[in-house]
């Protein structure tokens, strides 16, 4: 056996699981408790979050830009409603999948036209599609319902067990189970040498094929896998509020997901989640304060943590919780 | 014979602009071998023909025999053919540690392993330390790369390359830019390359040229001028007039 100087020990020591990272997991089950009264909003979280995340997994990991991720998003939520108004497959999980795995393919499809081209012809690419998409549903009314969206969604209990109750509380912990779930295995994919790849050809595509990293490859694996999640969340959307409507395909909903991962920063994977809790935490005080210009005001965050760098807030904000920290671990640390 | 690495007939053209002219290389297995020229000689352009980001518009590129004038840059990669570049060209938020990981992933094709963590296969963290070891990196491992001393990011870019175990191995000027003081690291590391990577130096730097070639071509104008050993380059008068009658670094 042959030594490795720690290097194994090293790059696990990378990828293990952090303090930061279980209490950001505690908060969100004790939400369940102590806000039982907003599970509406919370599972809007869950399912942005997860769509963030899934955006993330692109922009953030491999460097593909997207202003049409919608497009995934509405393939999963109409799969979903489709599936539940016809009958074809009842129980939700098993219809998440499906839902998920024909956002899949539409991925895969695309994935094509995305990757080649500059950061410019990517946005516009996927725009394009999700405009296409869009049109496609208006026009094909007779199955999508067109502009009054999909009648007669019923959402089966979970797995025959769990009913969607009207409080949203079953609703909100089958997202947070689905997006914990696909939160692991996002997380396992990128430490893995495969994530590790699409950091590296996010920095710098010429050099990562100059080692052997075979590029196009791994972006249209990506961005399948994105669309995967995407779809995964729309059908979610679908499935909780019993709605599949155009505008599941929108613009607004692709450009609110960027700065939904905007806000939270991208690359990391929390970003995505954080995101969307904070953006739809300020959505609701605004809208609530000035119910019209609530956007202006939604505008004027953006702005600022563009202006401001998210690295200088964050300080700012974790100055207090990191001097506890500090004086906590002290004393230890001086003891050995 | 057969060659580690011949360009037969080599032809690029940028438009109207004749940038490789009939190249005709011949790189002997285990060689030394040195491709100089001055500046707008198309030294560029040659490794970029050679590691296939560019594609000829005429001749044939053979590696150890075979044709791979038509692979793409990663397979010619997996065949033994690497590369380091001029200006650097690495992962600054990535530590050496997981720079050199990706290679070797790569060369033992875990490249693709989305379910394991880079870490947990034995035989790629030996393979790993070892390569950091012998470029003197192991100190700093784990430190993002783009805070490392310039000296320390040009041994990382000659370790990536040998990360990938080329058969023969591309220098793009290895000393450029680097400071009086942490330049013998760069010589030293050249120098010790393995005797049996072929290697095919692209260099300004006349000193480092002749300590480390046991063969020069001289390209002038993408066409070939000279080739021969040190003593015969040096001593060519073709060689005096249009390269060093230039007043350039020699």
């Amino acid at each position: 056996m042959r030594a490795d100087y720690g290097v194994g020990e090293i790059s696990l020591r990378r990828a293990s699981w952090g303090h930061g990272e279980t209490a950001f997991w505690l908060i969100a089950v004790a939400a369940i408790f102590v806000f039982s009264d907003r599970y509406l909003i919370l599972t809007e979280m869950a399912w942005l979050g997860l769509f963030a995340l899934s955006l993330d997994l692109i922009l953030g990991y491999a460097g593909i830009v997207s202003l049409g991720h919608a497009a995934f998003f509405g393939v999963g939520a109409y799969a979903a409603g489709l599936l539940a108004v016809h009958g074809i497959v009842k129980e939700p999980v098993l219809a998440l999948v499906v839902a998920g795995g024909a956002a899949m393919v539409l991925g895969f499809a695309t994935s094509f036209l995305v990757i080649r081209g500059s950061e410019l012809s990517q946005l516009m690419v996927t725009l394009g599609i999700a405009l296409l998409l869009r049109e496609l549903a208006n026009k094909f009314s007779d199955i999508t319902g067109g502009f009054d969206g999909l009648q007669g969604i019923v959402i089966d209990p979970i797995l025959g067990l769990f009913s969607f109750d009207i409080f949203g509380k079953v609703g909100f912990i089958y997202c947070l189970v689905v997006l914990f779930v696909l939160f692991l295995l996002a997380r396992l994919i990128v430490h893995s040498p495969f994530g590790l790849s699409l950091r590296a050809i996010r920095n710098n595509p010429l050099r990562a094929a100059a080692i052997g990293i075979p590029v196009n490859r791994r972006l249209i694996a990506i961005y399948t896998l994105s669309a995967f999640y995407a779809g995964i969340a729309g059908a979610l959307f679908t499935q909780t509020t019993a709605l599949a409507s155009l505008d599941v395909f929108s613009f607004e909903r692709s450009a609110d997901l960027l700065l939904v991962l905007v806000i939270g920063g991208a690359g990391y994977l929390y970003g995505g989640l954080i995101g969307a809790v904070v953006f739809r935490v300020l959505q609701d005080m605004f809208s609530s304060w000035t119910p019209q210009f609530w956007q202006f005001w939604i505008g004027l965050v953006l702005v600022l943590i563009v202006l401001i760098g998210r690295e200088r807030m964050y300080r700012g904000v974790m100055w207090l919780p990191r001097l506890a920290m500090r004086r906590m671990t002290s004393p230890s640390r001086s003891a050995s | 014979m057969t060659f580690a690495l011949e360009t037969i007939g080599l032809d690029k053209q940028f438009g109207g602009l004749h940038v490789t002219r009939d190249l005709s290389l011949k790189i002997a297995a285990g060689a030394r071998h040195a491709l100089i020229g001055p500046n707008g000689a198309g030294k560029t352009t040659v490794i970029n023909l050679l590691t296939g980001v560019i594609k000829p518009n005429g001749g044939k590129i053979m590696l150890e025999g075979a044709d791979i004038t038509g692979l793409t840059v990663q397979a010619r990669v997996l065949r033994g053919l690497s590369r380091t570049f001029q200006i650097n060209q690495l992962y600054a938020d990535l530590t050496p540690l997981e720079t050199i990981g990706l290679a070797v992933s790569e060369r033992f094709g875990h490249g693709g392993d989305w379910w394991r963590r880079l870490g947990s296969r034995a035989n790629v963290n030996v393979e790993i330390a070892e390569t950091l070891e012998r470029f003197h990196l192991l100190d700093v491992m784990n430190e993002p790369t783009g805070t490392l001393p310039y000296g320390k990011q040009r041994l990382l870019e000659i370790a990536l390359a040998i990360a990938t175990k080329p058969r023969v191995l591309l220098l793009d000027e290895p000393a450029a830019g680097v400071p009086q003081s942490e330049r013998h690291d760069i010589l030293a590391a050249v120098a010790g390359l393995p005797r049996e990577v072929t290697v095919l130096l692209i260099e300004h730097d006349m000193d480092l040229v002749f300590s480390f070639a046991d063969r020069i071509s001289v390209l002038v104008s993408g066409a070939l001028l000279v080739e021969g050993t040190p003593d015969e380059v040096a001593h060519d008068p073709r060689v005096k007039a249009v390269y060093l009658g230039e007043g350039a670094d020699a």
